[in-house]
């Protein structure tokens, strides 16, 4: 029997991310990383890409992971895990190591997965490896500090993407790499963010066990490169969600479904207010940019209500 | 018992990987490697070998696989040429330095660009600094042979270091030759089995692979490699006298030809040591005393057995299938590092460079010749020489 996924039951589980990391106070990747390795009663192997899951809980000699880990580097945290899952196939089918329904896990920030680490995720999960390749997307290269990605959203300010005297902030919307994964036609994709813990959870149960490749791209806050307190963290995320800046829904199977629908679809006003990275586009001279993000935001919107026959 | 075959160098060395019969191969087809991932997929296909064929969709996926699947115990192959091993460079020295005993048939051939498909060593030279062992093989046979021995040498526990075994692209990857195959248990009981003493998959016993590593350790583990590197020295010799013993093709750092009274001597490696073997025979029906000094290990590089070899030289040409750009005039990298083994075991003898055959130029064994008498020419003056371009329309 699987565990519940309810509080009580959850808080008996072993931790698998130890405390006494160096992630920043209000982090999402920890909390991400906890609540779906809480999710997983099977062992688990990770594989991380370089970022600041990485580094802030490996500083050798310590380690914060209780469970079996690799980093090999940036790009390749899903090739890194498709030989390990082969490896466990190998030994499996030879008879050298005894079938245990393990679990394997790559992680990989926004940087590492939509930009420098695509192809890699693409190759594996088309080979059929039977692995979950979670991106924790904070909307930049955070641990390089606060670059622009392809998962940067438009208008933010970054370092490379400053908002200056003539260009306020990214002039790009976003990749929807969630959309990419699906194109692949794995048995599954999800969209899911901490701040809904239990739909976090339930769709990394079904991702483990999909029977071949699952993605899941995760909303991680980064107070530090979003410009909030670092008590706000998982306030708004959700507020991301609720203005549907971040919809939540799973493809199984080539099925759309929403997981959750806002009661009321808040305006992006709302989350982008709560971020200094967005400070910039309440200048009267930007205000059009929030009204072409709110534009973008409901086109797509009505797109996902449309593919999951909500419209 | 050896069973005699006519094969191409890519497919003995494709035998080999079937009668190694790794857990895992991580490969991506590049010319002139290619045909060796195409035998070996057959044998897959036809369930000849156990092995998880991985076929990635790049050269760093492939070597990031080999990476993956190594640190989680399973025994790991791959193969490539030039750009593929450029595109892999990142994790090459990732394999090496989480100590990875991962084998690699690299096939040598041109770096870009120009693109070209065809032999010159540019690409395993410019890994020579990566922590990998590194073979160098005249003919299918010596590739074959290797590679048996490079699983064995790779995964001893005082090594662990990836080891990659060259060829020359083409030249005998491509060209059919008489190659003796061992019997497949032979192979078998020779490599024996990998118990890796760490994995991945030793789910009790939680390990945490490719931290962090700052200057308060990094340091102290780059010198861990340089002693499994100078490990890796013995276990090169005590495993290639075992194979010999057994099997009776016997290998070292080295291999003189007609050395013993020699005045000159060429040193080269891969399949121009056969080109340099016809050159010698030539000159000493002219009564020149000539010989050939044939690298087999590059990395560890032999310096002592190398200036050993050479002390009683009165002349030396080394045969460079590379250009180092920009280091000691502009010669290739055989050069420059035998030059200074040579000048550190306190071997004075003048020495020559001769770049050759770049981007698969023919070297005839009449260009051979022309170096031999030129070295000869320059035991006498007594004076070194710089770089010659063999070959090349100025």
């Amino acid at each position: 029997m699987a565990t519940r996924l309810a509080p009580k039951e959850l808080m008996k589980q072993p931790e698998r991310l130890a405390p006494g990391h160096r992630l920043c106070a209000g982090c999402g990747a920890s909390i991400v990383v906890r609540q779906m390795l809480a999710a997983i009663d099977e062992p688990v192997v990770i594989s991380n890409a370089t970022g600041c899951l990485e580094v802030a809980t490996t500083i050798y000699p310590y380690t914060s992971w209780r469970v079996p880990w690799i980093h090999n580097a940036f790009e390749n945290s899903a090739s890194t895990i498709s030989g390990v899952e082969a490896a466990y196939r190998s030994l499996v089918r030879q008879g050298k190591m005894e079938e245990k329904d393990v679990k394997f896990i790559g992680f990989g920030g926004d940087g590492g997965t939509y930009d420098i680490g695509l192809q890699a995720l693409s190759g594996a999960v088309e080979r059929g490896h039977q692995m979950l390749y979670v991106c924790y997307d904070n909307g930049a290269y955070m641990n390089t500090g606060i670059q622009r990605s392809s998962a940067t959203p438009f208008g933010a300010h970054t370092t490379t993407s400053p908002a200056g005297k003539k260009i306020p902030g990214k002039q790009q919307f976003r990749k929807d790499l969630t959309r990419i994964m699906a194109a692949h036609d794995i048995p599954y994709v999800g969209q899911a963010a901490p701040s809904k813990w239990r739909d976090l959870m339930e769709k990394t149960r079904k991702a483990v066990n999909c029977g071949g490749p699952a993605f899941m791209n995760v909303l991680s806050s980064c107070n530090r490169g979003w410009r909030h307190a670092t008590d706000e963290t998982l306030e708004i995320t959700q507020l991301g969600v609720d203005t549907c800046y971040w919809p939540l829904y799973e493809v199984e199977d080539g099925e759309w479904r929403l997981t959750y629908k806002p009661r009321e679809k808040l305006p992006i006003e709302e989350w982008l207010k709560r971020q200094g990275r967005f400070r910039h586009l309440f200048k009267p001279q930007n205000r059009h940019l929030i009204d072409e993000k709110q534009e973008e935001i409901d086109r797509k919107w009505e797109e996902l209500l449309e593919r999951c026959g909500e419209a | 018992m050896s069973k005699l075959e006519a094969l191409t160098g890519n497919a003995a060395v494709a035998n080999a990987m079937r009668q190694i019969n790794p857990d895992v191969v991580a490969a991506y087809p590049i010319t002139p490697q290619t045909s060796t991932v195409q035998t070996f997929s057959e044998f897959v296909a036809d369930g000849l070998v156990d092995t998880e064929f991985v076929t990635v969709e790049s050269e760093h996926s492939a070597m990031s696989a080999c990476v993956g699947a190594s640190a989680a115990g399973a025994r790991v192959m791959t193969a490539t040429s030039a750009n593929g091993l450029a595109l892999m460079w990142e994790i090459v020295y990732i394999a090496a330095s989480n100590r990875c005993p991962i084998v690699m048939s690299l096939v040598n051939r041109a770096l870009s660009a120009p693109i070209n498909i065809h032999c010159d060593h540019s690409d395993v030279m410019g890994m020579r600094d990566s922590g990998w062992i590194i073979l160098m093989s005249e003919n299918g046979q010596e590739a074959y042979d290797s590679m048996v021995q490079a699983v064995r040498i790779g995964e001893h526990p005082d090594v662990l270091l990836p080891v990659a075994v060259c060829q020359d692209g083409f030249i005998t990857s491509h060209a059919l030759e008489r190659v003796e195959l061992l019997e497949d248990e032979e192979v078998q009981d020779f490599i024996g089995t990998y118990a890796p003493q760490w994995s991945l998959l030793d789910l009790d016993n939680p390990k945490t692979y490719g931290p962090l590593d700052f200057y308060d350790y990094y340091y102290e583990h780059k010198r861990q490699q340089v002693e499994a590197m100078e490990n890796a020295h013995g276990v090169i010799a005590e495993i290639a006298d075992e194979f010999g013993k057994k099997f009776g093709r016997s290998y070292g750092y080295l291999e003189e030809y007609r050395m013993d009274d020699a005045d000159v001597v060429v040193v080269a490696a891969n399949s121009t040591a056969g080109t340099a073997r016809t050159a010698v025979d030539d000159l000493r029906d002219e009564g020149l005393k000539v010989g050939l000094l044939k690298l087999r290990v590059f990395r560890p590089f032999p310096a002592k057995e190398l200036a050993e070899a050479l002390s009683s030289a009165e002349a030396i040409a080394v045969l460079d299938r590379s250009i180092s750009f920009g280091s000691m005039d502009n010669s290739g990298p055989l050069f420059t590092e035998l030059a200074a083994a040579l000048a550190l075991q306190g071997v004075n003898v003048p020495i020559a460079d001769y770049v050759y055959g770049l981007g698969g130029r023919d070297i005839a064994p009449g260009e051979i010749e022309r170096v031999y008498r030129e070295t000869l020419e320059m035991a006498e003056t007594g004076e070194s020489r710089g770089v010659t371009y063999l070959g090349v329309r100025e």
